[in-house]
């Protein structure tokens, strides 16, 4: 595309299919104890990378 | 629902539904003012006359049809489909747990929202046998979850420090037994810090959190001693001698930012000439009333001053150097799924504050509001109404979260600051919903130039 550079495909509706296992850090753990950022943690299962 | 802005020369746009990301040119981001989904047909002639003082009717078109294919390819106002997995929150198994190791500390920083340590309840350190009754609660409320997650907080944990390592070897007795493993981390100001607790603490703990505000001056002046001297010349060697030996270990130095250091991204950059490149400062949650209390009127320097952050990021990082900034990490592609960020922390359903006293609490900030307490593990009492409460709090039932652009990297913001600010756990506090989008702003911005860069060679 000339005007449009996509730069990731991301979908999150895709990751619904095998979210939500709990493998991941509980978001206030990592270093913040005052503001919830959750769009900066990682997802922990092996499963979907 | 789309998100756009201008940064550093780049017009980016997030498909916020998908979590996609474009980089677009002028013409794009003013068509997207003019015209809307589904883009159908042929470019709407208002919209090709609103524009055409500024360019080629062709170039119009041919955007338009740019934009059409992406719709098309459910890319571009990409439809929201999460609701229904908001429905169906549901209570999860409790994974994570703060342990108030110390409710008493060595410092008295004027911000504390622990009271100077005790939390408004008195200075206790908490009894190894309080300590060893939280790791049994968690084993058994932790039903289907193999990682857990324990961070010995305060007050001060250190001044507990021999509780701390015997709850570390009662938890690590019971990993094999239960089939779980535990990730231990640990939150100190690093005035007790030795070789000895130093090489513990570099072994036996995943992350540890540093605090310190930045130069000595903003540092001291509100993480004061006891005798109101400032901490800075005792804790600055000890964070790098603790640094400096802990490997390839996670860790971050942590600092808060007030009306006071308005100019944050100096302290960020201090912490970074200290020799620490994993670091996290933040804004003071505290009274409006309070002097150095962030407010509404500070919105637009605190705005230029994350700008001026992603600036000096950037230079280190085109030196070829690294430096994080915890609250400019973004991952675009591998980030966590939807499920999880529709609620956030978790606070209340799967990670919970355990007192000296052994309260349980929906998580460290709600500790000391007594509407709040869960139950107590020496009465074997637990509120399960207040854990579904958490359970159902989520960026569907916060109605300002809705129409929000952020909703899936904050998740609705922090309960506890949404209750101590707002009254609400489902009511986000404006100000901190403002800035974290900045902060958002920036990430996305660094993001995509690291992500152009290895495109573009």
């Amino acid at each position: 595309m000339k005007h449009i550079k996509t730069v990731n495909q991301a979908n999150l509706s895709a990751t619904a299919k095998k979210g939500g296992c709990g493998k991941c850090q509980a978001s206030c753990q990592s270093a913040c104890k005052t503001s919830c950022t959750v769009g900066n943690q990682k997802c922990a299962n092996e499963e979907n990378k | 629902m789309i998100h756009k802005f201008r940064a550093r020369g780049k017009n980016i746009l997030l498909d916020v539904n998908s979590g996609g990301v474009h980089v677009i040119d002028d013409l794009t981001y003013d068509l997207l003012d003019v015209a809307e989904p589904p883009f159908a047909g042929e470019c709407p002639p208002e919209a090709q006359e609103r524009l055409s003082d500024q360019y080629g009717l062709e170039e119009i078109r041919e955007c338009y049809s740019e934009l059409r294919q992406l719709y098309e390819d459910g890319v571009l106002y990409s439809e929201d489909v999460y609701g229904e997995f908001a429905d169906t929150a549901v209570m999860s198994p409790i994974k994570a747990m703060c342990l108030h190791i110390a409710h008493d500390c060595n410092l008295r920083c004027k911000y504390c929202f622990a009271s100077t340590g005790d939390f408004g309840k008195g200075r206790k350190l908490m009894p190894f046998e309080t300590g060893k009754a939280a790791i049994d609660f968690l084993l058994e409320k932790s039903v289907g979850r193999e990682n857990l997650e324990v961070d010995f907080f305060g007050g001060e944990p250190l001044m507990n420090f021999d509780v701390v390592k015997q709850i570390v070897a009662y938890a690590r007795s019971k990993e094999k037994e239960w089939g779980k493993h535990f990730s231990f981390t640990i939150t100190t100001n690093g005035m007790l810090l030795d070789d000895e607790n130093i090489a513990y603490i570099n072994q036996e703990m995943k992350n540890v959190v540093l605090s310190i505000d930045g130069r000595r001056e903003v540092n001291d002046r509100m993480r004061a001693r006891v005798d109101g001297s400032g901490c800075y010349d005792k804790i600055v060697p000890n964070f790098q001698k603790l640094v400096e030996q802990r490997g390839d270990k996670e860790y971050y130095v942590r600092g808060t930012y007030t009306k006071y250091n308005l100019d944050f991204s100096q302290d960020v950059m201090h912490l970074y000439e200290l020799g620490f490149d994993e670091i996290s400062v933040e804004p003071v949650i505290e009274d409006p009333d309070r002097e150095y209390a962030l407010t509404e009127e500070d919105l637009d320097e605190i705005e230029k001053e994350y700008d001026r952050l992603v600036d000096r990021i950037s230079q280190v990082k085109e030196q070829g150097k690294h430096i994080n900034f915890f609250h400019f990490m973004i991952d675009l592609d591998q980030g966590p799924c939807v499920v999880k960020r529709l609620r956030g922390c978790g606070s209340g359903n799967e990670y919970v504050s355990i007192t000296p006293d052994g309260d349980i609490y929906p998580c460290h900030q709600f500790v000391g509001h007594d509407e709040y307490r869960m139950g107590n593990l020496e009465e074997g009492t637990f509120r399960e109404d207040i854990k579904k409460e958490f359970a159902g709090c989520h960026v569907y039932s916060k109605s300002s979260c809705r129409d929000c652009w952020a909703k899936f990297y904050c998740s609705g913001g922090c309960n506890a600051n949404n209750y101590i600010y707002n009254g609400d756990i489902h009511k986000p506090y404006e100000l901190s919903c403002k800035i974290q989008r900045k902060r958002l702003e920036c990430a996305i911005l660094l993001k995509v130039s690291e992500m152009l860069e290895e495109i573009e060679g």
